[in-house]
């Protein structure tokens, strides 16, 4: 079992009524009202420290993330953060987890695969390349791509990245969206023949498809914990077995957002309004900007319209102890998060590359280190060990970092 | 051709047979093509209007024909649509005709006569979209949900018109068709705008030589008016006649006045 730290740096600070004042937290939200530079200057610095903390700990891997115009999580480019990580990590067997670099925004792509062979060389070979789609605020709204293009583009940008990395000869490109004479990479990536690829996606039947055509780790970002994920995570594994891959859990990634404290009062007590606070504020987006039309094939249009599983509550109608108990968040003692963790999410939904976001929304920084430091000491040491028994290996992870841990793990009682 | 309520309905594939094209047809007299708008094409009073003096012919934009929505995927761009719909104008015998369209469908109607200057007899734009002014921009009613959007097409949200675009019909069935419908309709034309309708209309818009008129509600909330005199200005002739008690639909809600004023103007 991998356990990466996930990170979304956040605005912190945002007032009590944003979400009555603003009529969404991405695309649209003034900059000259909400934000200070020297401020949010101090946010991404503790973002690093944070991440930086977390692979001291012992974490397996800390993750970056690319969105756009937003308060919700503003890297831009994961890249950048992914270079101080990578040369901050150089002495640790940290994997940097670039969850990533949106594909279908970069011009041309084969930027995606020179930065990420940059930070493979500057890590010695402990990258871990996410693909993503992006998000259709990002890459429709915010970005300009037309939504019915946005998932061609992906593809054709994700065949283009693997050949940049792998051609031993000079090629040629000649794409409907790229078109190159002459891809010849430099610099290529350390690990052969490419770094391990994660898809991320947000349980849509096509990116299921996809990642196991192409062999990758699929990622579920789900912010609505594992039992809102059990539907679409089956529907995730029976594709597997059905395209006749096997059931190694390392091709599934899950990211659960997570709260310990020494008791699950104290939990209650020191986060339920950071909780709240992402859950109100840093999703507040207007239903329709998640699927703008052609988004969607005619396809899963028909199929949506027809059967509308996915109509979860209004986050803004649920509180602190609602979240937790849907499972949201887990949050709790370290017994309590112990427990959740490898009963409703490892165990049920087949993860082996678990991701968990402990800086979440307001949450300042002494209290997210405190979060970190507590999960590094009472929870994490007792999920590595939790597949061993079954003898897969992790192809998803850098093939350095893969034994860090075997065959005799590091246990902390 | 085969009847649809009423009309003749008959698909014509162009484009080496990838893109079928369904083509509405109704009425006795010369012809007269009509191009809907972002949210399908809906036989319309005003369309009937017509119909009493023309042979009108509607056909869907592509993708938007029930049964080939993955035609769209054969077309990347605006000149690989103008191309498509030179096509279909030999497929329908017609060398020249009045063309009129509306929003979306104004635009491709301005993009063709330009394109193909005899192609346009005349040329009637009812609140185009395609050109772009930083003072007023165009709203991205892809943004929208189905309540604001049709707050910003209709001068009456909740008036028989809105009706007709936004139906909810109660069976099941129907009311899939039409969701799915609509929102594909949206993506399907949008493929061709997206993220800003300014494809490039102004620079060959000194091509169009047919007689214009331009329509335009005076409360459109989608492309505000101002937007007339831009198309005015770079139109030699053109005129433009304002239709009270509108916004971006004028035909739908105010299809006896607007017809009336395409008949007259088609006529002079």
């Amino acid at each position: 079992m991998k356990i990466s730290a996930f990170h979304l740096m956040p605005h912190r600070e945002l007032p009590a009524d944003f979400e009555k004042r603003y009529p969404s937290v991405w695309v649209t939200p003034p900059w000259w009202e909400l934000a200070d530079p020297a401020r949010v200057g101090q946010y991404y610095n503790w973002t690093l420290d944070e991440l930086l903390f977390a692979a001291r700990a012992g974490f397996d891997g800390v993750c970056t993330n690319e969105h756009h115009q937003n308060a919700y999580g503003f890297m831009p480019s994961p890249n950048i953060m992914g270079a101080v990580l990578a040369k901050a990590t150089n002495d640790l067997p940290v994997a940097v987890v670039q969850m990533g670099a949106t594909l279908p925004t970069q011009n041309p792509p084969v930027r995606v695969a020179e930065e990420y062979a940059m930070l493979d060389c500057i890590s010695g070979g402990r990258l871990i390349a996410g693909l993503p789609l992006g998000s259709p605020m990002d890459v429709n709204l915010c970005y300009g791509i037309t939504p019915m293009e946005h998932r061609e583009r992906y593809r054709e940008a994700f065949a283009l990245v693997l050949k940049a990395w792998q051609a031993r000869e000079i090629f040629a490109w000649n794409g409907k969206y790229t078109q190159l004479a002459h891809v010849n990479l430099w610099p290529r990536p350390i690990q052969q023949p490419h770094p391990p690829v994660w898809v991320p996606g947000s349980g849509s039947i096509s990116t299921f498809d996809f990642a196991v055509d192409n062999d990758v780790c699929y990622c579920f970002l789900s912010y609505s914990g594992a039992k809102s994920a059990k539907g679409m995570m089956d529907g995730y594994w029976n594709v597997v077995t059905k395209k006749g891959r096997d059931a190694n859990p390392y091709r599934a990634g899950f990211l659960q957002l997570v709260t310990v404290a020494e008791t699950d009062a104290k939990a209650e007590e020191l986060y339920a309004k950071h909780v709240e606070y992402f859950y109100h504020k840093c999703l507040h987006v207007p239903a329709v900007w998640f699927s703008p039309p052609g988004n969607q094939d005619y396809r899963s249009l028909e199929a949506t319209a027809r059967n509308p599983i996915r109509r979860p509550e209004n986050p803004k109608d649920l509180r602190y102890r609602d979240f937790v108990e849907k499972g949201y968040v887990i949050s709790g003692s370290p017994a309590t998060v112990r427990q959740r963790l490898q009963e409703e999410v490892v165990k049920d939904l087949r993860v082996g590359n678990l991701m968990v976001l402990l800086q979440i929304g307001s949450m300042p920084h002494e209290l997210t280190l405190q979060n970190m430091d507590l999960f590094s000491r009472e929870v994490l040491p007792s999920l590595r060990p939790v597949w061993e028994n079954e003898g897969w290996v992790n192809h998803w992870w850098p093939e350095k970092l893969r034994a860090r841990f075997e065959p005799a793990p590091r246990m902390a009682g | 051709m085969s009847s649809l309520n009423g009309l003749d309905a008959r698909t014509v594939a162009v484009w080496t047979g990838k893109v079928r094209l369904r083509v509405l047809s109704k009425g006795q007299g010369p012809a007269l093509l009509f191009f809907h708008g972002p949210w399908g094409l809906h036989w319309s009073p005003f369309l009937d209007a017509l119909a009493q003096h023309y042979t009108v012919h509607a056909p869907e934009h592509p993708g938007t024909t029930p049964g080939a929505p993955d035609d769209i995927g054969h077309l990347d761009n605006l000149w690989d649509l103008v191309l498509c719909y030179d096509e279909l104008l030999d497929a329908l015998g017609l060398e020249r005709a009045p063309l009129v369209g509306h929003s979306f469908g104004a635009m491709v109607a301005c993009e063709l006569a330009a394109a193909y200057p005899r192609r346009a007899s005349k040329l009637v734009l009812i609140d185009p979209i395609g050109l772009w002014r930083d003072d007023a921009p165009v709203t991205n009613w892809m943004m929208l949900n189905t309540q604001e959007m049709a707050g910003h097409i209709f001068r009456d949200p909740a008036g028989a018109a809105a009706r007709v675009l936004f139906a909810q019909p109660e069976d099941e069935a129907a009311r899939v068709t039409a969701q799915v419908g609509l929102t594909w309709s949206m993506g399907a034309t949008g493929k061709f705008i997206w993220p800003i309708p300014d494809k490039g209309l102004k620079k060959r818009i000194h091509r169009v030589k047919a007689p214009t008129l331009l329509i335009w509600g005076a409360e459109d909330r989608i492309v505000p008016p101002v937007y007339a005199e831009e198309f005015a200005r770079q139109i030699a002739g053109a005129t433009v006649e304002t239709v009270k008690e509108a916004g971006h639909a004028p035909h739908l809600e105010q299809p006896a006045a607007v017809a009336e004023s395409v008949r007259s103007f088609l006529r002079s």
